[in-house]
Parts: C-alpha cells; sequence; structure tokens
C-alpha cells in the first residue's frame, strides 16, 4: 500500500509492486491515455529556461543518492557556451537491495523517456543515452522497445510533435562494474575506458561526455520530470516536506511481511515505511537493525527509526537515505554477517584507483574476517574505526567515501556484537548490545 | 598573475590564482606530502598523502588537485590530517615488501621516507604478504611488482610523455597493477627501454638492471685492462648523486672517481662524439650531393632507433646508418687502441657510463660486436655509477681534479653538445658548414635548435643551399615529425631526434628527481662545458685527425664503413 498524507490521491509513480508480483508493463497507449506526453507537449510550446526555473521551484533533488538539486544541475549544463550537449540517464542501479529503476524501466518506460526528453528539452541536448547495467537485459529488452515505439509516435527523434526540437536517444549497456554507477566512471565506461572515476572539478555539467557539458540523472529522478511538468512546482510541493518536496521509491526487503517496492511522500518515518508498507516484522519476530540507503547506507537500531524520511532531518541524524533502500534484519541475523557481507562487495567492487577505498577495504576485510572466525581482538575494532574514518575522510570518490558507512554505524550501535567476537575482550565486561 | 589570500595553518598568505594548495603550499615552505603527485605531470589524486583540511568542508581535501580561493582557511598540521596520512601510509605499507635493506632504492625511495617522516616504526596493519612475479625480461629494466604503490606516475610518462603506451594501469580493487597489455613482459612489447618510467618511479618497482657486480669482476680481475668511456651527459649530472645542485659540472672529479675506482684508463664518449659528426656530416652530405633519402635521422639515441624499428619501419632507410659514440667507442677500443696500446682485444674490457638505460640494450645488439667481440662489455647508468662509486668509498666531492687520458679522451666542445636536444645538430652544422662553405664559420651558437621546446626548426645557408633542419626530444613530438615525414610533409634535410624529453642529459639513467627544473639546469651546464673548450668544433679535434690519418683513411671510407656504421631492424 502507499501512504497517502494529505488526503493525497495520487503521487507521482503510483505504482506498488510486492515481491512474486509481475504488473503490466504501461505501454504506450496507456501512458497517453493517462495523460502522458501532456507536460512534453505543455513545455515545447514554453521555454527551456521555464522547465528548468519549474523544476528548481518544485524543489526536486537527484534520488541516486546525492541529493543535488536537480535544477541547478539542468542550469548549470543550459549555461554552457558549447552547444553540443548531452543527457545521460544513470540506470546502472548496483546498489544491493534497491530494485526502483529496474521497475520503472520495465513498469513505466515512458515516464522516463518522457522526463529524459524533457530535460534535453530544458538544457537544449541532442542527444542522449541510458546507462543501463548488463545484469538487467528486462530493462534494456523495455527500454529498446519503448524507444522504438516514441520514435514511431514522433515523440523521439527529429523535430518532436512537430517542434523544432530534436531528441535522439540510445542505450549503452554496463559491464558489470558497481563503479560506473559512479557519474564520472560512468562517461569514462561510455568513451571506452577504465571505469574509474574522474577529477572534479571540472563537473560533468561543464566538461561530460567527450568533454561536452553533461547532465547526468538517475532514472527516478528524470522520472519525476512529467509530472512536475505537467502538474506543476506547487502541486509537486504538496507533497512530502517543505524540505524535502515529492515522493521517494523504497526498495524494500529483508525480513519483512511485504517486500518490494513502494512510493512513498518523504516526511513518513522509516518506522512507519516497516510497518505499513512491510506490514511489520516476519514470522512475528522481533525486529534488530535496519539498514538504510544500500550497502553504502547505514545500520540502525529500532530506536532510530522515528526519523523521517527527509534530506535534513537523516543528515542530523547521519542516516543516508541514498538510494532508497530499506533493508530489515529480525533478531536472529548477524550483524557482523550483514557488515561482512557488505565489506566483500565492496573490496570486490572497488576500482582499485585510490589507497583509502583499495587498501583500507582490503585491511577491513581482513579484520571482519578474522573477528568472524573468533580470532579479532580489541585493539582490531580500533582498527576498524580508524580505516574507515580514512575511507570516509580520504577516499577519491563518493563511493569510496561511503564504502565504510555500514561498518561505522553498526560499530556505533551494535559494538557489543563486535566486542563479543574479540577473543581478548572478557566475557563480565561484555556488556548488554544497545538492539 | 593574480594573487589569492587565504590563510595556510593561520598565517595570511597569498598564491598565484590557478595554483593547488599543494603548490601554493610548498612555495611558502609549508610541506605537504604526496606520491603520485609529479610536478612535470598532470594530477592523478589517487595515493591520497597530501589531503588536508579546508575549513567549511566536510572531508579532507586533496591538496594537490584542490585550487586555492579567497578566503581559503588550509591546515596541513592537525591531528586529523595527521591521523589519516600515516593511516594511509600505513595501508600502503601493509600491502609492500618489508625489505628496504634490500632494495635498489634504499637511501631514495619516497615512500620509505614519508615513513620516516610520519614516524612509521610499527606496522599496525597486518602484512599483505605479496610474491608476484618479477619482470627482469630486458637487459635494461627491472618492473617489480611487488613494490608498486599504484600511483601512476610511470603510466602518465609511458602514454603522455613518451606515447608509447607500454604500461597500462589494469584490473580493479587490490588486483590492480601498471603492467604491459595482457600479463606480458617488457621484452614481448614496443618497450623502447628509455626508463622514463624509472625516473618517475618513487619506489623500487621500475628500476635499471644492475650491471654492478659485472664491472667489479672485470676490475678486480687483473688479466682485464679495463677502459671506460663517459657520455657527455654524464658530467652535468654525476654530482647530483653526491648531494650537488642540478647543473653543477664535475667532469674532472668525475675522470678521478673513476681512476679512484680502479678503471685502467678513463676515456671520453666525447672523443666518438666528434668522430660520429665527421661520419654523419659527411653522410648528410652525401646524400645531399646524390640524390638520398632525406630527411637523414640521427641515429644516437638507441631508444629513438628502438622506437623507429617498432613503429615506423618503412622509414628505416632515413636513419643515418652512423653507429652512437657509444658504439664507435667500443668497436675503436677494440681495435685502433688495442693495436696502439698493444693490449689484446680479447682482454680489453670496455665499460660505458651512461645516461640512459636503453645503452643497455644497444650494447647487446649482435649488429655490436665489428671488432670481432663485443664492442661494448658493460654499461652503467649515472645513477649505478653514484652506487659505484659510494661502494668505491669514493668521497666525490672532496677529490682532486682528473684529466681523460689520450687519445681517446680528447674532444671538443662540439661533441659536449650531444647530451642536450639540438647538441648533435649544432654540432653537425658547425662541421658541415665549414666543409661545405670552406671559410670559417665565427658564430658557432644555433641558437634556433637550442631549448625545451619539442620540436624545433631551423635554416641554415650553406653556399647559396638553403638546409632546412628540425630538432625533436622526447617521442611524442618524435611521432609528430615522423607522421610529417610519412605523409611526405617533411621537406628537411636533417632531423635530429632523441628518446627523452632534453635530451641525453634528461635521459632514463639518469639521477633520481630529473624532472623539467633539473633538465633546463644540465642543459644550461652543458652550453657552458661547450664554451669553455679550446676547440668547439669536431673536425678540429686533433685526435681524430690522427684517427682518421693513422687508422680509418676518410670518412664514409672502407674502415669506417665497417667499423662505426650499422644496418637496423623491422621489429613491428
Amino acid at each position: 500500500m502507499n501512504i497517502r498524507r494529505n488526503g493525497q490521491s495520487d503521487l507521482v509513480f503510483n505504482i506498488e509492486w510486492q515481491g512474486g508480483q509481475t504488473g503490466a508493463q504501461i505501454d504506450l497507449p496507456d501512458y497517453l491515455a493517462r495523460g502522458g506526453y501532456q507536460a512534453l507537449r505543455r513545455a515545447l510550446a514554453t521555454d527551456p529556461a521555464q522547465v528548468v526555473q519549474t523544476v528548481k521551484d518544485a524543489g526536486l533533488r537527484g534520488r541516486g543518492g546525492a541529493a543535488f538539486p536537480t535544477g541547478l544541475k539542468m542550469e548549470h549544463v543550459r549555461d554552457n557556451l558549447e552547444l553540443e550537449r548531452y543527457v545521460i540517464c544513470n540506470a546502472d542501479e548496483g546498489e544491493p537491495g534497491t530494485f526502483k529503476d529496474r521497475f520503472v524501466m520495465t513498469h513505466l518506460p515512458f515516464q522516463l523517456l518522457e522526463g529524459m526528453t524533457l530535460a534535453a528539452y530544458a538544457v537544449g541536448a541532442n542527444r542522449g543515452i541510458i546507462y543501463i547495467r548488463y545484469e538487467y537485459p528486462e530493462a534494456q529488452a523495455s527500454i529498446r522497445h519503448s524507444i522504438a515505439a516514441a520514435v514511431e509516435a514522433g515523440l523521439l527523434g527529429d523535430n518532436i510533435l512537430g517542434s523544432e526540437f530534436s531528441f535522439h536517444l540510445e542505450i549503452f549497456s554496463g559491464a558489470g562494474s558497481y563503479l560506473c554507477g559512479e557519474e564520472t566512471a560512468l562517461l569514462s565506461s561510455i568513451e571506452g575506458k577504465k571505469g574509474r572515476p574522474r577529477l572534479k572539478p571540472p563537473y560533468p555539467t561543464q566538461s561530460g561526455l567527450w568533454g561536452k557539458p553533461t547532465l547526468i540523472n538517475n532514472v527516478e529522478t528524470l522520472a519525476n520530470l512529467p509530472a512536475i511538468i505537467g502538474r506543476g512546482a506547487v502541486w509537486y510541493r504538496s507533497l512530502g516536506t517543505a524540505d524535502s518536496p515529492g515522493t521517494k521509491l523504497i526498495s524494500l526487503s529483508g525480513d519483512v511481511n511485504n517486500r518490494g517496492l513502494f512510493e512513498v511522500p518523504f516526511g513518513v518515518s522509516f518506522r512507519e515505511i516497516i510497518e505499513s508498507c512491510g506490514g511489520g516484522i516476519k514470522n512475528g519476530r522481533k525486529l534488530k537493525a535496519v539498514n538504510i540507503g544500500g550497502a553504502s547506507g547505514v545500520v540502525v537500531p529500532p530506536h532510530e527509526l522515528d526519523c523521517r524520511l527527509e534530506y535534513g532531518a537523516c543528515a542530523k541524524r547521519e542516516i543516508t537515505i541514498g538510494s532508497g533502500a530499506v533493508f530489515v534484519l529480525d533478531d536472529t541475523r548477524s550483524i557482523l554477517d550483514n557488515v561482512r557481507n557488505r565489506a566483500a562487495f565492496f573490496l570486490h567492487e572497488s576500482c582499485g584507483k585510490c589507497t583509502p577505498c583499495r587498501e583500507g577495504l582490503r585491511q577491513v576485510n581482513r579484520i571482519i574476517g578474522a573477528l568472524c572466525g573468533g580470532a579479532g581482538t580489541a585493539s582490531d575494532l580500533a582498527k576498524l574505526e580508524r580505516y574507515t574514518r580514512t575511507m570516509q575522510q580520504a577516499a577519491f570518490c563518493g563511493l569510496g567515501q561511503a564504502a565504510g558507512n555500514t561498518l561505522i554505524s553498526s560499530l556505533a550501535y551494535f559494538r557489543s556484537e563486535y566486542e563479543a567476537a574479540c577473543r581478548d575482550v572478557q566475557p563480565a565486561a561484555k556488556k548488554e548490545g544497545t538492539a | 598573475m593574480e594573487q589569492v589570500a587565504m590563510k595556510i595553518n593561520g598565517a595570511a598568505v597569498s598564491a598565484p590564482q590557478g595554483s593547488t594548495i599543494l603548490e601554493a603550499a610548498r612555495q611558502l615552505g609549508v610541506k605537504i606530502p604526496s606520491l603520485c603527485h609529479h610536478p612535470d605531470q598532470r594530477v592523478k589524486a589517487n595515493c591520497r598523502v597530501c589531503v588536508v583540511e579546508v575549513e567549511g568542508s566536510r572531508n579532507l581535501m586533496p591538496a594537490c588537485s584542490t585550487r586555492v580561493a579567497p578566503g581559503m582557511e588550509i591546515r596541513t598540521n592537525t591531528a586529523r590530517v595527521r591521523e589519516t596520512v600515516q593511516t594511509i601510509l600505513e595501508l600502503i605499507l601493509s600491502n609492500h615488501p618489508q625489505d628496504c635493506p634490500n632494495c635498489i632504492r634504499n637511501g631514495n625511495c619516497e615512500l620509505r621516507q614519508l615513513a620516516a617522516d610520519y614516524g612509521m616504526r610499527e606496522y599496525k596493519a597486518d602484512i599483505e604478504p605479496v610474491a608476484l612475479p618479477i619482470d627482469t625480461s630486458t637487459l635494461s629494466l627491472v618492473r617489480d611488482p611487488n613494490k608498486c604503490i599504484k600511483c601512476g606516475r610511470c603510466a602518465e610518462v609511458c602514454h603522455h610523455v613518451q606515447e608509447t603506451g607500454i604500461l597500462y594501469s589494469h584490473f580493479r580493487s587490490t588486483d590492480i597493477g601498471v603492467a604491459p597489455e595482457y600479463g606480458k613482459q617488457l621484452s614481448e612489447v614496443n618497450c623502447v627501454l628509455c626508463g622514463q618510467c624509472v625516473l618517475v618511479c618513487p619506489t623500487g618497482a621500475l628500476h635499471e638492471k644492475d650491471d654492478i657486480p659485472a664491472v667489479w669482476a672485470a676490475i678486480d680481475n687483473h688479466e682485464k685492462h679495463v677502459v671506460v668511456q663517459v657520455a657527455p651527459a654524464v658530467r652535468v649530472s654525476i654530482a647530483e648523486e653526491f648531494g650537488q645542485a642540478p647543473g653543477t659540472i664535475a667532469t674532472d672529479k668525475l675522470v678521478s672517481a673513476l681512476r679512484f675506482a680502479g678503471f685502467d684508463r678513463v676515456f671520453d664518449t666525447d672523443f666518438t662524439a666528434d668522430l660520429t659528426i665527421l661520419e654523419e656530416g659527411h653522410e648528410l652530405l652525401r646524400r645531399l650531393q646524390t640524390g638520398g633519402t632525406l630527411p637523414m635521422l640521427t641515429s644516437c639515441s638507441p631508444g629513438w632507433i628502438k622506437f623507429m624499428e617498432h613503429n615506423y619501419p618503412d622509414l628505416l632507410p632515413h636513419l643515418s646508418t652512423c653507429k652512437s659514440p657509444q658504439q664507435m667507442f667500443g668497436a675503436l677500443a677494440k681495435t685502433y687502441y688495442a693495436q696502439l696500446s698493444g693490449i689484446a682485444p680479447e682482454d680489453i674490457f670496455v665499460v660505458s657510463i651512461m645516461p640512459c638505460t636503453a645503452k643497455k640494450f644497444e650494447s647487446a645488439r649482435p649488429e655490436m660486436a665489428d671488432s670481432g667481440y663485443r664492442d661494448v662489455d658493460a654499461v652503467l647508468t649515472t645513477r649505478e655509477l653514484g652506487r659505484l662509486l659510494r661502494q668505491a668509498g669514493v668521497d666525490f666531492n672532496k677529490l682532486p681534479p682528473g684529466e681523460f687520458d689520450a687519445p681517446l679522451g680528447v674532444s671538443t666542445g662540439a661533441a659536449a653538445l650531444f647530451g642536450a636536444t639540438g647538441g648533435v645538430m649544432e654540432a653537425a652544422l658547425r662541421t658541415v658548414y665549414e666543409v661545405v662553405v670552406q671559410e670559417e664559420l665565427t658564430e658557432v651558437n644555433f641558437t634556433e635548435v637550442r631549448g625545451m621546446a619539442g620540436i624545433k626548426e631551423a635554416t641554415v645557408d650553406l653556399n647559396g643551399l638553403p638546409v632546412k633542419v628540425a630538432v625533436a626530444h622526447g617521442l611524442a613530438h618524435a611521432r609528430r615529425l615522423m607522421d610529417d615525414v610519412r605523409a611526405g610533409q617533411a621537406d628537411y634535410a636533417f632531423v635530429e631526434v632523441m628518446c627523452c624529453p632534453g635530451g641525453c642529459i634528461g635521459g632514463g639513467g639518469q639521477p633520481y628527481g630529473t624532472g623539467t627544473a633539473s633538465r633546463e639546469a644540465r642543459i644550461a651546464a652543458t652550453y657552458a662545458v661547450d664554451a669553455a673548450m679550446p676547440l668547439r668544433k669536431s673536425h678540429h679535434n686533433p685526435a681524430v685527425q690522427q684517427l682518421y690519418q693513422d687508422f680509418l683513411g676518410q670518412p664514409l671510407g672502407e674502415k669506417s664503413h665497417h667499423l662505426l656504421h650499422t644496418a637496423y631492424c623491422d621489429r613491428s
């Protein structure tokens, strides 16, 4: 079920998808029947700068994890002297526990295509690329067919809807690297180079794909645009909170009764998400911890769950909304196992470019391996904290900086589990867990 | 340039707009550690040891890639910065062999120096044993991936300065490494063995093949008459091995040091550099007069020759057939000098002191045995000579001056120029002019071909015949010129190419720390050496005149053809 507030009858996506179900795709006739492409039609009749202004007014922020104001990004691309520009959709959804972009691409492809076309019109780009991860063949097929249908219907390609505006869109398949979800690594990947992050500045908005100004946004971000442009910033701001307008797609998984994808307005609490959307903890067990924001997010105990889903409120409590993944652990789960899984994932996916991420993760994995094998010591915990701090403080890219989030938060909230795994910490000294 | 006002560690300072925090801090005497940073290279920001605090920034910022901004408050010495830098060093060292005394870089390793500076006496990290195979496949270079800290400096120089593209950063995560394509060895790819990668490596991951033991063995063998030749570029760089500033001229101390070390005769490659000018100058004239292949390309630089053999085999007829001065010396040492001294050539052991790693490869080419023996037996780089002299107990800076032995130690200022880019061209023009015009050249300095510009051009009037020449150094620039030659768009008569930036004074065998600044200092010193010589034209060298009179006959004669000229092979 969707959590609706303030009497709102509809949201941005109006989707709900629970494990096991495979709802039908909204094809082009369906999408048009629901008012699809009205926003594009309206935008084409106005100045592109007006589109950017509406996105700024709506307060949309990037949904891929970094939450950068989308309108501002658009303005940076738009204000370039260089006229060859690109719009890129980051559909390299690699964050463990996240499956929102896949769903949008397989079920609401035209909402994404319309959003990209709106973005292209706003920033003055004539070419676009959807970078879809290799592991999503269904999404690639769906987008491929949808692009063809949109071109056929005059909604993509030359002179869209009879206007002067042309926009050509193609798919680029990733090759399996998590790191290529980092926007500059993604650009390098498209250019045929190694998928490693580039120095910023220059930002992609100045020097992106092939050195040209480039707007890169997540699937969910771009798919928000038809609603914002079609229904206006005021309507959009009626969803969510003043700090964080709109809605968020939540990928809910783990030990809850209803696992699936839910759209919620900003401002609901994580507890509400778990109870209302998730239908509570499976098998009547007790909630132990929630991993918010994916593998690069934080692990928090139940008492933190009253925190509202809102950028400001979460930042204050060092909770990362990230991609919107919420992974629930019941009281049978081991925190250390969870952290070991995350650390192994990041060690495998690190691009290896910078020392803190590459060597930090190597050491972190050794130490967690030792802890899980009963060979850890109290001094290992201090090292874990120091290595993770160094990764956060000094890694080259955002992914490296976030790779230790699960670890550092779990060490803060569930230290007793780590201590219990240390051979040199006496049982008498082992404190009660906070969870 | 506009100045930006800011604060570093609380002190109000200013730095030129556009400079990085690292540049600004170093200018102001604030030391910030670095490993992947190199002043001549693009910013990589891989190693992260240069992180500093910038007020208002949540994370630490890399000083190498962050530009100064007005009002910026930078702190380089806080507990947070120190802990992070020490942790990063600890992380690097945890994956690095713990055998500094066994390492060729013991004493000048940048990583070891930082470890010492930051008090890294106790490795708190678990040591990850590394045992990757060491590439010893070439005669010039050794690549030890176990000591690689993945800074990327070698790949940068290989791709962007030399454009040879041999060393790649490959794989990801902890598998990351820098190596030739598909796990091949250096001998299996088109590496020209220039050693520019060695010059920029902060650790012992890339180094020259150490030939010091072979030289000691020859010196210690009293049956052997060991003669040594010293390249022009070494006299302006060897002092750096003993703490002197780049650009220090140490010719006389160098001679004494070599005698001290036990060489029986101390000769000079400058002697055969003068000889090269006579042979190559006449070859140029013959090509001009008989419609030979033009432009003629110089052939002194073995990395450049190997580059041509790999990449431009169709242009090999353009290369001068002259051997390099090193190899001319070897061929004469075991023929002419053997005759003069009455020592059997098989008892003569020829050692070269070269600024170059590719010279090791050149000396072992099968063509280089025209004396009937291997012409040059061992090649030491400037760095190896520094080590050999330290082993010999030489207190270099306190040595009395010495003089080269005759006759293979007699030279002119023209020969000294060989060390700098444009030098061979200038030396050749001094001789060719007088041979063709038949009157004295009074202005001997051809300044158009001097300096660090990548490609230089000049036109010289030879009795009404305008001769257009060009000079390139660094293989990226050489490639530009060769593409023009291949496309028939180069109307030069003569082109000088040196493999390394700045010429041999910037060679891959030169002391660590070689960069644009030290290259410029050594070039200035090279011109000072030339200017101070009583004779400045190769054809005025009396020992060379004597050599032609007593032994060779004439330039391009029968004996020259046999001993001093060679052929090249297609390695594509």
